[in-house]
C-alpha cells in the first residue's frame, strides 16, 4: 500500500493546499501538530508584541521633543494593534485570550528573548526601531506567506507597519548622530548594546533548532535562522556606515567570493541563559505584565457582569 | 533567496506614510490653509497666555495618560488611551506652537514644553492628579472630556482662525474621548458590587476638583470677551447635564456640586504632582543640552 493511500480525504485535501502554496483557512482540516505549532507560533507573536510595548513604553513620558513623544507613542500603540490582531488569528484556530494571557504570565509560553534587554538612554528608541524592528522585519516578511491565511494576512499589515517604525527608528539616530559629542556617544553606547542580542533573534544556527525542519515542510517557515540572520547583516552594514556608528565585530567584514557579509559568532549561550529566564530584566517585564492582568481583573469583570445584565434586560423586553 | 514576482515582499516597498501607522498619528497638518496672521487689534500677552492655558491642560493630561501605557485592564484600552493620549498631546502641540507664534519671543512647542518651570504652567489642577485606579482615570477623563469638549465647540467659532481650527478638529477628539469615559463609568458604576463601588468613590473624588474649571481667570475673561475664547463659567450647565445623565445611567449617586473654586492652575499655583510630571517630563531634554531630536 502506497503512503498516499494510507491518507484520509482530509489529509489529502490539506497536503494538496500546502503544496500549492494556497492558505490553509480557519474551517478547513488541519492536523492536530500543524494547529498546535501555529497556535504556539502566534501566541508567541502576539506576546511579543505585547511585551514589546513595555521597553520603548518607559521612555513616552520622557521623551525629549513633543514630536519624538507623538512618534513613539504611535508606535507603542502599533504594536498593542499587532498584540490585537495576533490573539484574534490565534483565536480563529481554538485558542482564548486570556488563556493565552494566562500561559504567558505563568512562563509556559514564550516571547522574543529580546525584549529581556533593558533601554538605558533614549537612543535606545532609535536602535530598537533600526535593528529590532528591522530584524524582525527580516523574520516576518516570509511568514506573511505562511500557509495560515489570518497569520499571513496579519503579518502584511504588521510588516508594513514595521517597516515604517524601522525608518523612524533610524531616522531619530541620524538626526542624534547630526546633534552633540554627547548625542553620538549614546547612540555608539546602543547600538553596541543591542547589536548581539539583534542577531540572535533569528534563532540558534540552523544544526541547532529543533522546530524548523517541520515547520519548513508546512510551510509555517520558509527560510532557515541562517539565512535570515544573513540577510539581516548584509541589509545592516551599509546602514551602519552611513549613520557613522561601529558594529562591535571585529570579524564583520565583506566576502567577495560569498557576496555576502562574513561576521562573529554570538554568544549563544547568553541566547539559552535569557530564553531560560536568566536575562536582564524577565522577570521585571513578566511581573508587570502579570501585575496589569491582576489590576484589570476587576475591570473585566465589571464589563462582563454589566454586559450580562444588559442582556438580560433585553430579553426581558422581548418576552 | 529569490523572491517571487507579486508576493507580499512588493507590497513593502511603497512608501506612503501615514498608511503605515495602525492607528495614524494625524501627522496631516490641521492648520494647511489657514492662515496664522495674529488677528489685528489681538492683546498678543493675553492671547498668548490664553494658547498656554489650553496647551498645557491638554499636555498634563495627556502625560498622566501615557503613564497607563502596558497598564490598561484590556488591550482594546491601551489602544483607547493610547489614541486618546495622542489626541491630546496633538491638541497641545498646536496650542504651544501658537502661543509661540503669537508671542513671537523665539519660543517654540519644546521650548515651552520642556523649559518652563511647574510656576510658568497654566494648567487646570484637573489634569494633575496620579490615577489611584481605572476607575479613578475613567472618572478623572469624563470630567476633562466633558468640560473641553464643552469649551472646544464654542472655540471653533473663535475670532483667531488658528484657535478656531484647532477647536473645530479638537470637538472631534474629544467627543469620541467623553464618549469612551461614559462608557466605562457606565459598565463599572452598574457592573459588580466592587467596580460600583470603586466608581462611585472615583466620581464622589473628582467632583471635588471640578470647582476651578468653570472659575473666570482675568485672561479668560478678556479672550471671551474680545471674541477669542470662552467664558469657562458658560460651560457648567452642559457639564452639569451630562454629569447627572452618567451618573444616573451608571445607578451611581450624584455628589454634591462643588463650589466654583479660585482657578489656581491657571495662575500658575500648582498641586505637588505637577513637579513629579515635569521632572519626568523634561529629564532627558534637560540632561542633555543643546540637544537635537
Amino acid at each position: 500500500m502506497t503512503m498516499e493511500a494510507e491518507l484520509s480525504d482530509d489529509e489529502r485535501t490539506f497536503h494538496r493546499t500546502i503544496e500549492r502554496d494556497q492558505r490553509v483557512e480557519p474551517r478547513d482540516w488541519m492536523p492536530e501538530g500543524y494547529r498546535k505549532t501555529m497556535i504556539r507560533q502566534i501566541a508567541q507573536h502576539a506576546h511579543s508584541e505585547i511585551i514589546g510595548m513595555q521597553p520603548e513604553g518607559e521612555w513616552i513620558t520622557r521623551a525629549p521633543s513633543l514630536r519624538r513623544k507623538a512618534i513613539l507613542l504611535a508606535k507603542v500603540q502599533d504594536e498593542a494593534g499587532h498584540g490585537l490582531y495576533l490573539y484574534s488569528a490565534a483565536e480563529t484556530l481554538g485558542a482564548d485570550r486570556a488563556d493565552l494571557t494566562r500561559r504567558l504570565i505563568e512562563g509556559r509560553q514564550k516571547y522574543s528573548s529580546i525584549f529581556n534587554y533593558p533601554t538605558l538612554s533614549f537612543a535606545d528608541v532609535g536602535v530598537i526601531g533600526w535593528l529590532v524592528d528591522g530584524a524582525a522585519i527580516c523574520n516576518q516578511v516570509p511568514l506573511c506567506r505562511s500557509s495560515y491565511g489570518p497569520y499571513g494576512r496579519a503579518m502584511i499589515r504588521i510588516c508594513k507597519e514595521e517597516s515604517f517604525h524601522q525608518r523612524q527608528g533610524y531616522e531619530l539616530l541620524m538626526t542624534m548622530m547630526g546633534g552633540t559629542t554627547q548625542q553620538r556617544e549614546m547612540v555608539q553606547d546602543a547600538v553596541t548594546r543591542w547589536w548581539w542580542p539583534s542577531l540572535m533573534m533569528f534563532g540558534p544556527p540552523d544544526d541547532r533548532s529543533p522546530n524548523s525542519a517541520q515547520s519548513m515542510a508546512w510551510k509555517i517557515k520558509r527560510h532557515s535562522n541562517d539565512e535570515l540572520r544573513q540577510r539581516f547583516v548584509d541589509m545592516t552594514v551599509p546602514q551602519a556606515e552611513a549613520l557613522g556608528v561601529t558594529l562591535p565585530d571585529p570579524a564583520l567584514t565583506w566576502n567577495a567570493g560569498r557576496g555576502h557579509y562574513d561576521f562573529g559568532e554570538p554568544d549563544w549561550s547568553e541566547l539559552t541563559r535569557v530564553i531560560s529566564g536568566d536575562g536582564p530584566c524577565n522577570a521585571l517585564r513578566i511581573a508587570r505584565r502579570r501585575q496589569a492582568d491582576e489590576e484589570g481583573a476587576w475591570v473585566r469583570e465589571a464589563a462582563a457582569a454589566h454586559a450580562a445584565k444588559r442582556q438580560h434586560a433585553h430579553r426581558e423586553e422581548a418576552a | 533567496m529569490p523572491e517571487e514576482p507579486g508576493s507580499a515582499y512588493d507590497a513593502l516597498t511603497d512608501h506612503e506614510d501615514d498608511a503605515r501607522w495602525a492607528y495614524g498619528t494625524g501627522f496631516t497638518d490641521p492648520l494647511a490653509g489657514v492662515s496664522s496672521a495674529v488677528p489685528g487689534g489681538a492683546d498678543r500677552e493675553a492671547l498668548t497666555t490664553y494658547c498656554l492655558m489650553l496647551g498645557d491642560d491638554a499636555l498634563i493630561m495627556s502625560h498622566r495618560l501615557q503613564e497607563w501605557v502596558t497598564r490598561a485592564p484590556e488591550i482594546e484600552d491601551e489602544l483607547a488611551l493610547a489614541n486618546i493620549a495622542l489626541d491630546l498631546l496633538g491638541q497641545a502641540r498646536l496650542l504651544l506652537g501658537r502661543a509661540a507664534e503669537v508671542e513671537d519671543a523665539g519660543r517654540d512647542e519644546d521650548s515651552l514644553a520642556y523649559g518652563r518651570e511647574a510656576g510658568e504652567f497654566r494648567n487646570v489642577c484637573l489634569a494633575e492628579p496620579a490615577d489611584a485606579d481605572f476607575a479613578h482615570l475613567m472618572a478623572r477623563l469624563l470630567a476633562f472630556a466633558t468640560w473641553r469638549l464643552a469649551l472646544l465647540d464654542r472655540l471653533s467659532a473663535s475670532a483667531d482662525p488658528v484657535l478656531a481650527a484647532i477647536a473645530a478638529k479638537g470637538v472631534k477628539e474629544v467627543t469620541y474621548h467623553r464618549d469612551y469615559a461614559a462608557r466605562w463609568v457606565v459598565r463599572l458604576g452598574d457592573g459588580t458590587d466592587l467596580s460600583h463601588q470603586r466608581m462611585q468613590a472615583a466620581m464622589t473624588a473628582v467632583a471635588t476638583q471640578t470647582g476651578e474649571l468653570f472659575a473666570v481667570h482675568p485672561v479668560e475673561q478678556a479672550m471671551a470677551a474680545a471674541g477669542f475664547g470662552v467664558d469657562p463659567a458658560q460651560l457648567r450647565p452642559e457639564f452639569a447635564t451630562v454629569w447627572s445623565q452618567v451618573l444616573d445611567a451608571a445607578t451611581l449617586e450624584a455628589p454634591a456640586d462643588p463650589a466654583v473654586g479660585v482657578g489656581e492652575g491657571r495662575d500658575g499655583r500648582h498641586t505637588a504632582a505637577l513637579s513629579g510630571i515635569l521632572d519626568e517630563l523634561q529629564s532627558v531634554a534637560r540632561s542633555t543640552p543643546g540637544g537635537v531630536w
